[in-house]
């Protein structure tokens, strides 16, 4: 029984493969390549083109990294709660959005009263501080109502009952706010532009991308330096053994929640002032979809990981229509970049299945 | 035995009325039969909910004036309207259909508001022998008999809206001759009706004689334009047409604001960006942008609007209202026609000699305009749009709507 296994195991149409060798191996080989040569080709031809200057590559580079900080935001509420649950929450994207559409009146009334133009840096402080608690209420009382009933349930039922929230969100707050389209006020000075070499980036790409580091390192530093940190990942080890161990296991996870949920609301405000337009309830549909791409390909559960996996596919997003698809001669380009980026994961998936930077996950764990 | 006797009348029925309708009808596809007190029956399939619900607002609306004018009356009789929800899809437009059918009282319907609704609404409408003239359709498959170019003309189907060739070809038009571009290029969204416009307004200017140097598309969704923008400003264009919606079409127009290259650009959009959130949400980098859109300026047409601040309050929610009060009047104008009086007081009125009398619509004085319809129902002369221009009053003081500064109905004056 065990012989004739072996047998068909090795064997791809019929042909005896290398001993050691299965079909998937030798399909996904092939598919490594394909990609590959596709990404070679795509690329070499378009540069070949010289269509674009190296001017608008670098443009391009960092209006991808700006765009890839948002999503990196987004993704480490997405990798904090899968780090500590297992669980994916989808209604994320729409806790982000809570943030964003509440605080786009405050911000309004504040540039009225002339504040926002007089004050700009503090405004928006104040302002990101505002989302942030928004977020946070509604991130906590989602883990609250929808999540913790459910917490020892089968892993599908949580991540139904997610998507059902998401859309309660959405609903909900286009009952309250309103179907139409909200624009942030604009900021003076993040209108201006820095000479960087032979490229003016605008300011308000290099606020989005510090303000995204920063958050980050914060983030980083309360995970890694602290007790409550050093409690979260005792948590996400082992929720059995943290409880013997005297940490409140429920307090934790709330925790965790009303973390990911301010990062979420401050990135709203951030996304605000860097794209102004479209503020409505349905805002955090795609960014949620392209955050949980980013915490995938980064590693979920891996805080740097996810922040490497927002820029890696904000610029991928930015750059890849351009340099693979133009250059394989594919019209509308732009219109698939999101196949170029859902490919780049595919891509990432088969070389590394655990994403960038994440660990293999271990059986308990997975 | 009860049974028996019920089928036996009901088979009596049949017959004694089929003979009576067969006796004095004589069209091809069958006729109404109005008993002496029957109402004439009409109705009106638009997007009463969802999204667009404002559409469907608009048009009832319109419908309803003209109904009002003729104080609720035709041939001397009450005037029945009969509201169905076609939604803003295909199927939508199937189910309303499919109510409209069944009640062969109905002689015509106003609608629908969407063109996809039409497409899966015409067919039943068409196979059920009655007709439909829509106010806001503006996809030119509909109008195309062509099945194998992809047309979706059947027999009964009319509509007072512009055919989005007109608003491409006037985008095209406006950029080459008033604004002197040489060079154009065009981004769409994915949706059928951006997708259009564009390629029509590509086309026209190719043919005009102008330069087509890119055309290209976004997703529903996009916030970050940078990419197919910076592809546009490998080689600048004098105009950028982008006939698509809120959010993207803000997106694209203060994006462009930061591509080098694209700064003596002129941002050009449509019917879908005409909306007044558009100015106040893209900031200053929609002043001097020009919007293509209906556009109505006559006396009648100011009454019209009185009529309607004093019966609804306000001002109409979208474009549309005049085209259904044009189509209300030509169907309500048709039945007048082939309507016959019987000497018991019944009224016959032919379904087909209905259609022939919308087809044979000629120079019927709307407020849109002139209509004359040709033989696959395009009935609107496309006259009845504008160009708009957004200046710092739409952007910093809340203006709307902004001023047309050109329109094809004032030209073609100025040309005559």
């Amino acid at each position: 029984m065990t012989q004739t296994r072996t047998v068909t195991r090795n064997r791809l149409f019929g042909i005896p493969l290398p001993a050691g060798r299965t079909g998937v191996d030798l399909v996904i080989s092939a598919l490594r390549i394909i990609i590959v040569a596709l990404v070679v080709i795509g690329a070499s031809s378009t540069l070949l083109e010289g269509r674009f200057t190296f001017e608008q590559w670098l443009a391009l580079l960092f209006a991808g990294l700006a765009q890839g900080s948002i999503y990196a935001l987004i993704a480490l509420g997405y990798t904090l709660v899968y780090g500590i649950l297992r669980m994916i929450n989808f209604a994320h994207g729409d806790v982000f959005m809570a943030g964003a559409f509440t605080t786009v009146f405050l911000a309004k009334s504040l540039q009225q009263s002339g504040f926002l133009d007089s004050q700009p840096l503090l405004a928006i402080l104040i302002l990101m501080g505002f989302a942030a608690l928004v977020s946070m209420t509604v991130a906590v009382l989602l883990e609250r109502i929808a999540y913790r009933p459910l917490r020892n349930a089968p892993r599908l039922v949580p991540l139904i009952t997610a998507i059902g929230a998401s859309f309660f969100l959405q609903y909900t707050f286009r009952g309250l706010f309103g179907s139409g389209f909200k624009a942030y006020p604009t900021v003076a000075f993040l209108r201006g532009t820095i000479a960087v070499g032979p490229i003016n980036i605008p300011v308000a790409q290099i606020f989005v991308f510090l303000s995204a580091i920063v958050l980050m390192f914060c983030l980083y530093w309360l995970v890694e330096r602290t007790r409550i940190g050093k409690a979260m990942r005792s948590v996400s080890e082992d929720k059995e053994v943290a409880t013997l161990m005297g940490v409140n296991v429920d307090l934790i996870i709330v925790f965790t929640f009303a973390i990911g949920g301010a990062l979420a609301g401050a990135a709203g405000v951030i996304n605000g002032f860097f794209r102004p337009q479209g503020v409505n309830f349905f805002m955090g549909f795609f960014p949620g979809i392209k955050a949980f791409t980013a915490a995938v390909l980064g590693g979920i559960g891996n805080i740097p990981g996810a922040m490497l996996g927002g820029m890696f596919l904000g610029v991928i997003e930015a750059i890849g229509p351009n340099l693979v698809l133009n250059g394989l001669g594919i019209p509308s380009a732009n219109q698939l970049k999101d196949v170029i980026a859902f490919t780049m994961l595919v891509l990432v998936l088969i070389f590394r299945p655990q994403g960038i930077l994440g660990e293999r996950l271990s059986a308990e764990k997975a | 035995m009860k049974k028996v006797a019920f089928l036996l009348f009901a088979i009596f029925l049949t017959f004694t009325f089929g003979a009576q309708a067969d006796g004095h009808c004589s069209d091809e596809i069958g006729c109404v039969v109005l008993a002496p007190d029957d109402p004439v029956t009409i109705g009106v399939m638009s997007a009463l909910s969802g999204p667009v619900a404002f559409l469907g607002e608009d048009s009832v609306g319109g419908v309803e004036i003209a109904l009002n004018r003729r104080d609720g009356l035709v041939l001397g009789r009450e005037i029945e309207l009969i509201t169905e929800d076609s939604l803003c899809s295909a199927e939508g437009g199937q189910t309303a259909a499919q109510k409209i059918a069944s009640d062969d009282q109905i002689l015509g319907v106003v609608g629908t508001s969407c063109s996809g609704a039409a497409a899966s609404a015409l067919p039943v409408i068409s196979a059920a022998g009655m007709l439909m003239i829509s106010p806001s359709n503006t996809s030119p498959a509909l109008t195309n008999a062509d099945m194998d170019a992809g047309g979706l003309w059947q027999p009964g189907y009319y509509r007072t809206a512009h055919n989005d060739e007109f608003q491409g070809a006037m985008a095209a038009e406006y950029a080459l001759n008033e604004l002197g571009a040489a060079s154009a290029a065009t981004i769409h969204d994915g949706d059928p009706y951006t997708d259009g416009l564009q390629a029509v307004m590509a086309r026209t200017f190719g043919e005009m004689g102008g330069d087509v140097v890119f055309q290209g598309a976004v997703n529903k969704g996009d916030t970050d334009m940078t990419a197919i923008l910076t592809e546009i400003a490998t080689n600048p264009p004098d105009v950028l047409y982008f006939p698509i919606f809120e959010p993207e079409g803000n997106f694209v127009a203060a994006q462009s604001q930061n591509i080098p290259g694209l700064e003596d650009t002129i941002l050009m959009g449509a019917d879908g960006l005409l909306v007044a959130s558009f100015p106040e949400a893209t900031g200053e980098a929609a002043i001097g942008m020009y919007l293509s859109g209906p556009y109505l300026s006559s006396e009648d047409y100011s009454a019209f609007l009185a009529e309607w601040d004093e019966e609804f309050g306000g001002a109409p929610p979208s474009g549309f209202h005049a085209h259904a009060y044009d189509a209300a009047n030509m169907l309500l104008d048709a039945i007048e026609s082939v309507a016959v009086e019987q000497e018991d007081g019944s009224i016959v009125i032919g379904r087909q000699a209905l259609r022939d009398a919308v087809s044979a619509t000629e120079e019927h004085a709307g407020l849109t305009g002139v209509l004359t319809c040709n033989e696959t129902g395009d009935c609107a002369t496309g006259e009845a749009l504008g160009m708009y221009l957004i200046t710092e009053a739409e952007v910093k003081e809340g203006k709307w709507p902004p001023d047309v500064i050109w329109s094809k109905a004032e030209a073609a004056m100025d040309d005559m």
